[in-house]
């Protein structure tokens, strides 16, 4: 039966690398407006990944003007998504970062990891 | 061609169509069915089709079921279900896939059974309110309140809501979409959820309401 769950699985996009938490990304994401389609760029960092198959997704958190956090969350195999560009990985030491919520400034940084 | 089929409910999952939006999707691995047998009005008093799906060993059938399939060289089934319809030019033998009945963008009524919820209170049975969390109630948080009554009439009506056995029922899901038929993979993936557990039987039929 998961085989035939599998079946109807859309394929991985191949402009999009293995993420991970913690890691700097800028996410291009197609938008249309009227009959114009255009990209538009959503960079921050992966603070979760979730799931498999279809339902995959990942939330990246960037810090807008004044402070403001702003989350939002992708659907890995969506078709919207143009590519996701990996700028750099981060030290971290959980999946998930929600502890960056409540971090702000000076505060908010990952130390970068080489590999 | 008749708008009916047998199926085995496979699970949830979504998929995308071409402008990105994701569906919520109900996998249905439905058919091949076989006509089993036709009910005509001059015989049985109504029109009717009754489609056979689930190939199954022989022995696991009964002198009688194994009779009732052996015309036309219909293989052996698990299941038999009977589908109303008046104006098809089905005989006995024929075979039904997917493609033949349903296609994408089409509205369908899918019946299951549902999963049991054992002996249920009347708050999860009836979406009774319950009483307040506070203010003084005491162990009577999701008591169905009055049964009915004082002196006159002094009994509870029949058929009022209460605790009980829940669940387990035949219900139909009306007017759900079809989003995508895999000819190949026997396979059909419905919007929204359809009713009973993974691995149940359901059947899929042309929606009454459109």
């Amino acid at each position: 039966m998961t085989d035939l769950l599998k079946a109807v699985e859309a394929k991985p996009n191949e402009k999009i690398p293995q993420l991970r938490s913690g890691d700097t990304v800028s996410v291009h994401v197609k938008i249309k407006e009227g009959d114009r389609e255009r990209i538009q760029e959503f960079k921050g960092t992966v603070i979760r990944l979730r799931k498999s198959g279809n339902e995959a997704s990942f939330t990246v958190r960037r810090m807008a003007s004044n402070g403001v956090g702003v989350e939002r969350t992708f659907l890995l195999r969506s078709p919207r998504l143009d590519k996701v560009v990996v700028e750099r990985h981060g030290q971290v030491r959980r999946a998930q970062l929600y502890f960056m919520r409540g971090r702000t400034g000076k505060s908010a940084r990952l130390k970068q990891k080489f590999n | 061609m008749l708008k009916g089929l047998i199926g085995k409910k496979i699970g949830m999952t979504q998929i995308f169509d071409e402008q990105g939006v994701a569906y919520p999707v109900t996998l249905i691995e439905a058919g091949p069915c076989y006509v089993t047998q036709v009910r005509m009005p001059e015989k049985e008093g109504y029109s009717a089709v009754q489609l056979g799906f689930g190939e199954v060993n022989p022995k696991r059938l009964t002198g009688g079921q194994l009779g009732h399939l052996k015309a036309n060289e219909i293989p052996p089934m698990r299941f038999l279900r009977e589908f109303r319809a008046k104006d098809h030019d089905l005989k006995v033998g024929d075979k039904i896939t997917v493609a033949d009945a349903f296609a994408a963008g089409e509205r369908v009524d899918v019946i299951g059974v549902s999963k049991g919820k054992g002996f249920a209170g009347a708050v999860k049975r009836y979406h009774f309110h319950g009483m307040n969390a506070t203010h003084g109630t005491s162990d009577r948080n999701r008591a169905p309140g009055s049964r009915s009554s004082g002196t006159t009439p002094g009994r509870v009506y029949k058929g009022s809501r209460g605790a009980g056995h829940m669940g387990t029922d035949r219900v139909t899901t009306q007017n759900l979409k079809v989003v995508l038929v895999d000819a190949e993979r026997n396979l059909i993936a419905i919007n929204g959820a359809v009713p009973g557990s993974k691995g149940s039987l359901v059947m899929i039929k042309e929606a009454r309401k459109q």
